[in-house]
This record gives C-alpha cells, sequence and structure tokens, in this order.
C-alpha cells in the first residue's frame, strides 16, 4: 500500500516538473515534430491549392539548401491557420487571400501575428467559362447573358437550373450571394475540394462540353484550359462588406505574407529570408506546373527553379 | 485487421410467433398517429420541419467560439487546465517521436520486427520488417515516425483510459448502466463528428488531433474490458473467493489475469481505430502520413496518395496481425524471460550498431518513386473509361444516371414526406426490429436534427445513405453467399477485404471522382466500396455458422443447393444479416459525410465548411445532426443481439 501511494505521488510529481507548474499558455506551444535533434526548424503552413505549395516548396527548398534550416509543412485551410499561425504551431503563412476579420482579430488586437509583406502575386476571384466556348458564344462573358445558356449549362446536380461550379468550402466566394442577388438562374454547385474541382473542369475539357466555374488566377490550369473571365458588375469599396448583399465582381488582391509574431523576433536568417521573399506571378506558375501537370514532387520542381533563377532569389537570402 | 464476430446464438423465432408482436406494436404506434398526427397537421402544416419548433444555436455558438478563441491565452481554465493537457499530449508526443529518431531507421525496423518475433513468430517477423522497409522505400519513413508516435501516444492513453472506465463498468452495475448506451453510441458516430469540439478547445494541431483520436478509440477498450470482467467463469471466482481472498486480491489475481484476451482484443480494436482517426486527424493538423495523403489529394495526385497510403496499410495490417497473434498465443506455455531478452540485447545492438554505422535516416538514393506509374494508369482510365464507351456507356454516364434515376428521386421524395410521416416511419422501422426503448431513441434523435433546423440537408445526407445501403447490401450479400459457399473464393476474398478494411477513406475520394466526376454520386460510390467487406464478411461467417446439423438434414431430405441457402441457411443466419445492415448502415454513413469532399454536399459539406471557415457554429450544428442520423440510423437497423466489437472507421 505504502509504495504504491509513494509512488503515484512521485508520478504526479513528475507531470508537474514535465509539464511544468502552474500556468500553461497553449496559444506558445509548437509543434512536437519541430526542433528535433537540434535542427533549427521552421513550419510552414501549405495551403491546399498548388500555388500555396509553389511558394512553399522554393522557400523549403531555400531554407534547406541555402541556409540550413529543416522545415516541416502542415496542411491547414486558410482561416483555421490564422489560429495556427497566432499560437505559433505555424511559423508562417506566405499566401494569404485577404481575411480583414482574422487581421484585425490577430495582427491588430492580439498581435501575435505581424505582416510579412507582399508575396509579389496578384490574385483575381472570378467566374470563368472555358474559352472554346466563349468563342462559340461571345455574350456569354457578360453576365446579363448568363441566362441564356443555363440549359446549355445544366447537370444532374443543379437540379434544372445552369451549374456554377464552386470549389473547396475553405475559399473566399461570395457566389451563393451574386446568384441570388443578380437573380440568376443558376444553382452554385460545391465540389468540395479544388482537387476535384479541377477533375471535374479537365473532364469537361476533354469533351469540348461547356462549364461555367469559380475560379482564380494566378492558377496553373490556365495553362492547360484556358479559360475567359465572365464579367460581373465592377467591384467598387465597400460593395461586398454584407456577404448576404453582394451583388459585385470580386476584388483584385495583392497576395500577403504573415508571420507568427515571435518567430518574427526571434526566427533569425529564416525570418527575414521569409520577409525578403518575393516572386512574379510568371516564377510562381512555372513552379505550380512542373508540380501539377508534369506530376514532379514540389522539392524537384523547387530545384530545377531555383537551378535556372538564381539571380531571383539570391535577393531573397540574408 | 479488426474483425467482426458475429453474434453465436443462433436463435431464430419462426414467423408466426414473430407476426403477433409486430402486429401488436404496429396496432399501437398506429393508436398513438390516429392522436397525434391531426394534431400536428393541424398546428403545423407543410412538409418541411416547422420552423416554430427549430431552435437557433449558431448564435451563441458563434459566440461561445468567438470567446474561446479571444481567451485562449488568459482564462485559467485554459491556463490551468486545457493548457496542461495540451501541454502534455505535444511533450509525450516529442519525446516518443525523438526516440524513434534516435533508434533511426534500421534501429525500429529492428526492434518492431524482434517484439513481432517474441509475440507472434518468424513469419509477422519478416512481415513486420519488411512492411517498415517499404515505408522507407516509398520515402515515407519521417512522416510514419511522426505518425507513429502520434498513435503511440494516442494508443497508450486510449487504452489507460478505456481500462480505466471498463473496470469501473465491469465492477459496479450502476456505473455499467450509465456507459453502456454512451459507449455504445459512441462506436456508431462518424469520426468526423468529433473532429469539431476538440478544434473549438484546443485549435488546429497535434494535441486536437491526439485527443480526438483518444476519444474515438477509447470506447473499444472500454466495453471489451468490461465484457472480459463480467464474463469470468463464476465456479473459478467462487473458488477464489472461498480460498479467503480480498475483492482486490480476486480483481489482480482472478479477474483480469481470465479477462485478458478480451483485454488483448480491446488493444487491437483501440490500436485499429486509433489508426484510421490518425489519418482522418490530419484535416485538424495531425501531421505525418495523413497529412501526406490530403497534401497530395489537393493536387489531384493520386500516385502520390497512394504512396502516402500505402505505409498506413502496413502498418495497419502489422498492428493487426501482431496484436491478434499476441492473444492468440495467450494460452499457450509463457515465453521465457530469457528469450526476451536476447531479444532486447540483439535490438539494442542493431540500434547501436545502426547509429555507429550512420543509419539514422532513410538514406536519400532509396526510394521507389511509384507515384509516376499509377498516375499514367489512372489517366488512361479517365481518358478511356470516362465516356462514349459502345455499348455500356462510360462511368460518368452512368453516374449521371444514377444521380437522376435513383438519388434525385430518393431525396425528392424524402423532403416530399410530410415531416411527421418521417418520424412515424422510424418509429415503426425501429420498434418492428428492436424495443420501444430503441424506437424512441430514433424519433427523438430524428425529431432533435427538426429542431436543430437541418432537417432538409439531413435528408438529402439519408438518401444518399439509403441508395449506398441498398447497393453494398446487394452486392455484399451475393459476395457473402458466394464465399460462404465455395473455400476457394473465400481464400482469394480475404486478403482483398483485409487491404480494403484498413485503406484511409481519403485515398477512395479521388479516384471515385476521376471516375465518376464530382457529386452525389462519387460519394455513394466511395461509401459502397468502404462498407462492402465487412458486409461480406459478416454474411459469409453468419452462413458458415449455419449449424451444420440443419445443413444435414436438409441435404439428407434432398434439397437442392439453393433451397438449402434460402430455406435453411439464410433464415438461420438472420442475426447475421441484421448484424450486416446495421454495419453496413454505420459505415456507410461516416463515408458518405466525408463525400462531403468531393461534392456530396449536405451535412457533410457543412462540417467540412465549418472546419474549413473556422464557422464552427456551423460545423458543430451539422456535426449534431450527423450524430443525431447515426443514432437513428443504428437504432431503426439494431439487431437485437448487440455485437462487441466493429472495425475502425
Amino acid at each position: 500500500m505504502r509504495p504504491r501511494t509513494t509512488s503515484v505521488l512521485a508520478g504526479a510529481a513528475a507531470l508537474a516538473l514535465l509539464t511544468g507548474c502552474g500556468a500553461a499558455d497553449m496559444t506558445q506551444q509548437a509543434s512536437p515534430f519541430a526542433n528535433a535533434r537540434g535542427a533549427r526548424t521552421v513550419t510552414l503552413s501549405v495551403q491546399s491549392w498548388v500555388g500555396a505549395q509553389a511558394n512553399v516548396a522554393v522557400a523549403q527548398y531555400l531554407l534547406e539548401h541555402e541556409l540550413g534550416y529543416r522545415v516541416d509543412t502542415v496542411q491547414v485551410d486558410e482561416v483555421p491557420a490564422w489560429d495556427a499561425l497566432s499560437q505559433g504551431r505555424v511559423d508562417a503563412i506566405l499566401e494569404d487571400w485577404g481575411h480583414p476579420e482574422q487581421e484585425q482579430r490577430y495582427v491588430e488586437d492580439k498581435k501575435t501575428i505581424t505582416a510579412g509583406g507582399d508575396l509579389g502575386v496578384t490574385g483575381h476571384i472570378g467566374w470563368f467559362v472555358p474559352t472554346y466556348f466563349a468563342k462559340e458564344h461571345p455574350d456569354v462573358t457578360d453576365w446579363k447573358n448568363l441566362d441564356k445558356y443555363a440549359d446549355l449549362l445544366r447537370t444532374a446536380e443543379s437540379g434544372g437550373k445552369g451549374q456554377l461550379l464552386d470549389g473547396s468550402p475553405s475559399y473566399v466566394t461570395n457566389d451563393r450571394a451574386l446568384v441570388k442577388n443578380l437573380n440568376l438562374d443558376y444553382q452554385v454547385v460545391f465540389a468540395g475540394s479544388e482537387a476535384a474541382q479541377i477533375t471535374q473542369m479537365q473532364q469537361f475539357a476533354k469533351e469540348k462540353k461547356p462549364f461555367l466555374s469559380y475560379w482564380y488566377t494566378p492558377q496553373w490550369l490556365m495553362e492547360k484550359v484556358p479559360m475567359t473571365e465572365v464579367k460581373l458588375p465592377p467591384y467598387e469599396e465597400g460593395c461586398d462588406a454584407d456577404p448576404e448583399k453582394v451583388d459585385c465582381a470580386y476584388p483584385v488582391t495583392p497576395l500577403q505574407k504573415y508571420l507568427n509574431a515571435d518567430f518574427a523576433k526571434d526566427g533569425g536568417q529564416a525570418a527575414e529570408f521569409l520577409r525578403n521573399f518575393t516572386w512574379t506571378t510568371e516564377d510562381q506558375n512555372q513552379v505550380s506546373l512542373m508540380i501539377a501537370e508534369k506530376k514532379m514532387r514540389p522539392q524537384e520542381a523547387a530545384e530545377k527553379w531555383v537551378d535556372s533563377h538564381r539571380s531571383v532569389w539570391k535577393k531573397w537570402l540574408p | 485487421m479488426a474483425t467482426i464476430t458475429a453474434p453465436a446464438a443462433r436463435k431464430t423465432a419462426p414467423p408466426g410467433i414473430l407476426a403477433r408482436p409486430a402486429a401488436r406494436k404496429l396496432l399501437a404506434l398506429a393508436v398513438l398517429a390516429a392522436i397525434l398526427t391531426p394534431v400536428a397537421v393541424t398546428q403545423w402544416p407543410g412538409t418541411a420541419w416547422p420552423t416554430a419548433l427549430t431552435v437557433d444555436v449558431s448564435a451563441p455558438l458563434g459566440r461561445a467560439s468567438d470567446w474561446i478563441i479571444d481567451n485562449r491565452d488568459s482564462h485559467p481554465l485554459f491556463l490551468y487546465f486545457f493548457g496542461h493537457v495540451s501541454n502534455a499530449v505535444v511533450v509525450a508526443v516529442r519525446a516518443v517521436y525523438l526516440a524513434l529518431l534516435a533508434v533511426g531507421w534500421a534501429g525500429v525496423t529492428a526492434i518492431g520486427a524482434l517484439v513481432a518475433w517474441r509475440v507472434a513468430g518468424v513469419r509477422l517477423a519478416t512481415g513486420t520488417a519488411a512492411a517498415f522497409l517499404a515505408c522507407g522505400l516509398l520515402g515515407m519513413w519521417v512522416p510514419t515516425m511522426q505518425t507513429l508516435a502520434l498513435m503511440v501516444v494516442a494508443v497508450l492513453a486510449s487504452v489507460a483510459v478505456g481500462a480505466l472506465l471498463g473496470l469501473a463498468a465491469g465492477l459496479s452495475d450502476r456505473m455499467d448502466r450509465v456507459l453502456r448506451p454512451v459507449l455504445d453510441t459512441m462506436q456508431v458516430l462518424p469520426a468526423f463528428a468529433y473532429l469539431l469540439p476538440v478544434v473549438l478547445v484546443f485549435g488546429i494541431g497535434v494535441p486536437a488531433a491526439v485527443l480526438a483520436t483518444v476519444v474515438y478509440a477509447a470506447p473499444p477498450m472500454a466495453r471489451l474490458t468490461s465484457l472480459g470482467l463480467r464474463g469470468a467463469d463464476k465456479e473459478v471466482l467462487e473458488a477464489v473467493e472461498s480460498l479467503g481472498t480480498t475483492a482486490r486480491q480476486r480483481l489482480l489475481t482472478a479477474r483480469i489475469p481470465l479477462a485478458r484476451k478480451e483485454l488483448l482484443l480491446g488493444v487491437n480494436q483501440t490500436i485499429m481505430m486509433a489508426l484510421s482517426m490518425a489519418v482522418i486527424a490530419s484535416v485538424i493538423g495531425a501531421g505525418g502520413l495523413g497529412d501526406r495523403v490530403y497534401q497530395a489529394l489537393a493536387s489531384v495526385d493520386v500516385g502520390a496518395a497512394l504512396a502516402a497510403g500505402i505505409p498506413i496499410v502496413l502498418l495497419a495490417v502489422v498492428l493487426d496481425r501482431v496484436t491478434s497473434a499476441a492473444g492468440e498465443r495467450l494460452g499457450e506455455a509463457g515465453t521465457s524471460p530469457v528469450t526476451w531478452l536476447y531479444a532486447l540485447v540483439v535490438a539494442a545492438a542493431v540500434a547501436l550498431a545502426g547509429r555507429l554505422a550512420g543509419f539514422l535516416d532513410w538514406p536519400d538514393g532509396w526510394g521507389l518513386n511509384i507515384a509516376e506509374p499509377v498516375n499514367r494508369a489512372v489517366d488512361w482510365m479517365t481518358a478511356h473509361l470516362y465516356s462514349g464507351v459502345p455499348v455500356v456507356g462510360g462511368t460518368a454516364d452512368w453516374a449521371a444516371h444514377f444521380t437522376s434515376g435513383v438519388l434525385n428521386p430518393l431525396r425528392d421524395g424524402l423532403q416530399w414526406l410530410p415531416w411527421w410521416s418521417v418520424l412515424l416511419i422510424v418509429a415503426a422501422l425501429a420498434w418492428l426490429i428492436g424495443t420501444w426503448r430503441t424506437a424512441l431513441t430514433a424519433v427523438l434523435a430524428m425529431a432533435a436534427i427538426g429542431v436543430l433546423g437541418v432537417w432538409k440537408p439531413s435528408l438529402d445526407t439519408l438518401s444518399q445513405v439509403l441508395a449506398a445501403v441498398a447497393v453494398t447490401l446487394a452486392v455484399g450479400f451475393a459476395t457473402g453467399v458466394a464465399a460462404a459457399r465455395s473455400d476457394r473464393f473465400e481464400r482469394l476474398l480475404r486478403p482483398v477485404l483485409d487491404v480494403f478494411q484498413t485503406m484511409p477513406q481519403f485515398v477512395y475520394l479521388i479516384p471515385v471522382v476521376a471516375l465518376f466526376g464530382v457529386g452525389r454520386a462519387p460519394a455513394v460510390a466511395a461509401a459502397v466500396v468502404y462498407a462492402l467487406p465487412a458486409v461480406v464478411r459478416i454474411t459469409a461467417q453468419g452462413l458458415r455458422q449455419v449449424d451444420p446439423a440443419a445443413m444435414e438434414s436438409a441435404r439428407s431430405l434432398g434439397a437442392t443447393g439453393g433451397q438449402q441457402l434460402r430455406q435453411v441457411q439464410l433464415p438461420l443466419a438472420r442475426p447475421a444479416l441484421l448484424l450486416a445492415v446495421n454495419q453496413g448502415v454505420v459505415l456507410v454513413l461516416a463515408v458518405v459525410i466525408i463525400g462531403g469532399l468531393v461534392g456530396g454536399g449536405a451535412l457533410g459539406y457543412q462540417v467540412v465548411f465549418g472546419l474549413a471557415q473556422g464557422d464552427l457554429a456551423t460545423g458543430l450544428v451539422a456535426g449534431a445532426a450527423i450524430v443525431c442520423l447515426g443514432l437513428m440510423l443504428d437504432r431503426v437497423t439494431q439487431p437485437t443481439e448487440r455485437r462487441t466489437t466493429r472495425k475502425g472507421a
């Protein structure tokens, strides 16, 4: 009896020692896989689209081969990634498409995240039809004429209306409100993930079938399936303020980088490198295409790009 | 492989006896309906769930979520409780991970093989070593170690929690009455439903992933522990008692040793469920192999997804075989400590040698690239089978036909039914198969869905489940009958079923998209493929367990093969068939929900949306609806005898 009580006490004491007595702030805990065996580790958030993978692949390659870091990548959706970044479970997000609410909360109020500057790539979301379809019916590129083509764009999933194909639920989208407020005879069908959406679009393109899809640039698929944007009512400052009442196009967004505040302060060379990291849409597309279309491993694609663009990345090194 | 033990009892009720209580139940229900329906119809007309009866919980849930995010770094509850929990998980996972890395790939492989050799024999030891080496060859060594580290911690915690709960339930009748319905329910819920609450509290990351895994994997351990303690031989216990032992001595020297088979089965089940959850938890930042699958799917890279999926399957098969072999060997002569010592020394020597030789990280050059050939095969499939195949039509055409011919009418039909009639149907079905209690639970669960305000999407999900279950049962019963009648066919089928039962659900999703496009049809297809093995297994097992004497007498009466099957085997295997239906429904639901990732829409989409947008209110409401739907489906199909185990879903 006595020895057992002692061992229980000892165990409890050991646990307390191990986890540190008193308060434990879970927002300051790093990933258990970080900094293994004394290596300096950077954890990057990879979002699910390939452009973001390209950023991360090149950053990872240079951090590992030029600066001697070990890089962990974690795939997290956009909004949860902000939370993870704030908690220090990832050190940086390299491509953010604009999340004003999170920016207010974490950058302005809590100051756990700092801005990392422009990525250099400009993003734009819109509605697209394949170019072969737009050539056949040039007036489809204006939203006012979309209803004429609703019949052509009907599928089993869209229930008697035209189909507007949307992708991952994690992406920024106003499409449901847009369809409602513009009074269109369309049904938004969510593919559920970008992978599913791309597969579907490639299938349509293979058979030269018409489709209407939520899509964005820069995106590597544009090179494989040329697409033309459908004009929506022009964007004006504040027209998308109320998510229920949006009736205008999506804005043009200069994509941003964000760093965890502590990492930005103590991250040394890695933090400086990530702050310096800027490249153009063409650069990003080159790497994206190698990853998604040629099915190269992200690291191989990054190596290939790095080998031929020394002048671009030389400036990033601290 | 987590096997499903079909109920051994073979009692069946002749139709004459069953008819009378069934008629009585239906009559009682009809009377009840006659009183309540007019009230409901006049009070709340319309077919959809009346808005007057819904409660909007999204606003308070949203506020709760905001409060948690704002207070997570300052409120004492988080600083002094959740913070420590989270910290303990991080420290533990990190310790295991560092240990695994320190031992190196040569050491880990050697230790794995030697442990397998000691508890399960030479064949499994070679299998274990081969599996570890394959993980390395596929370029997945580090992710495999991350998953393994997470698994070790999660399994240890699950076993500890499960054993404690099981001990309580096994020793106290009152605890048993409280815990049993809770554990029963937890076993039928789709894994996806567990993710949201932990994310709400712990945020994205390893702690949330580990805790979700523990919550998911502990129930089978608890159930089996309790079962083992309760099933101990009464005579032995009496004999021990007569020796004048104390209660504690009886527990430690008699009851627990007598229950060790169940305990090991519980460990086996827990490991399998933890592994499947560890993969799904990549959605909330678990890292490791699941994360690689998730990342590969984002770029439609089936090959890379498979390269990460294969190690998961290998880990699953090895862990399953080794733990179940350990269970079977228990009865034999105890292994002598000396051989264990040898094994330990050899393992330490190999690890040390590996360390000195620099065999720590998997060498870069030793890799197999399977992604490319796999992707070529997938491309060929999409190019040639998608549409315009002469005579049979392409897979996309099938999917369109299935959607417009089966799924749409089914969904519209369900949504056309007045809400009270849906409740009535649920009540009637549940009562016919089960008791008034299961019927009440089912009806209340269904009503809760309405109250939460997600009646329509839930019926959409339900229509997908029904369609998928119908296909699964048709194919599963046919295959099961064939497997039960032909030994050779069953031998061929067994490894296929094993692999299919352990594949992570994610990997199924992309090939079905490639074949069937986006929408509800691929979600249904993935669900069918996932649920099929369990249904085939239970059917075959149930048919084979039919009393040989009954079969013999049927044969001697000159019954043909078909007559034997229809008139003897199938009626006698009725409990097993009901169990197959129940399992099929539960497994189908789990994957139909994940189908939200490929356009399945409805509840699954709302959960994905909730996780992806950090809009936990939407996600939690959908998650609660999934829980209710799972509860309802389980109760409606609940066989008279409760299963003890199930495959990790």
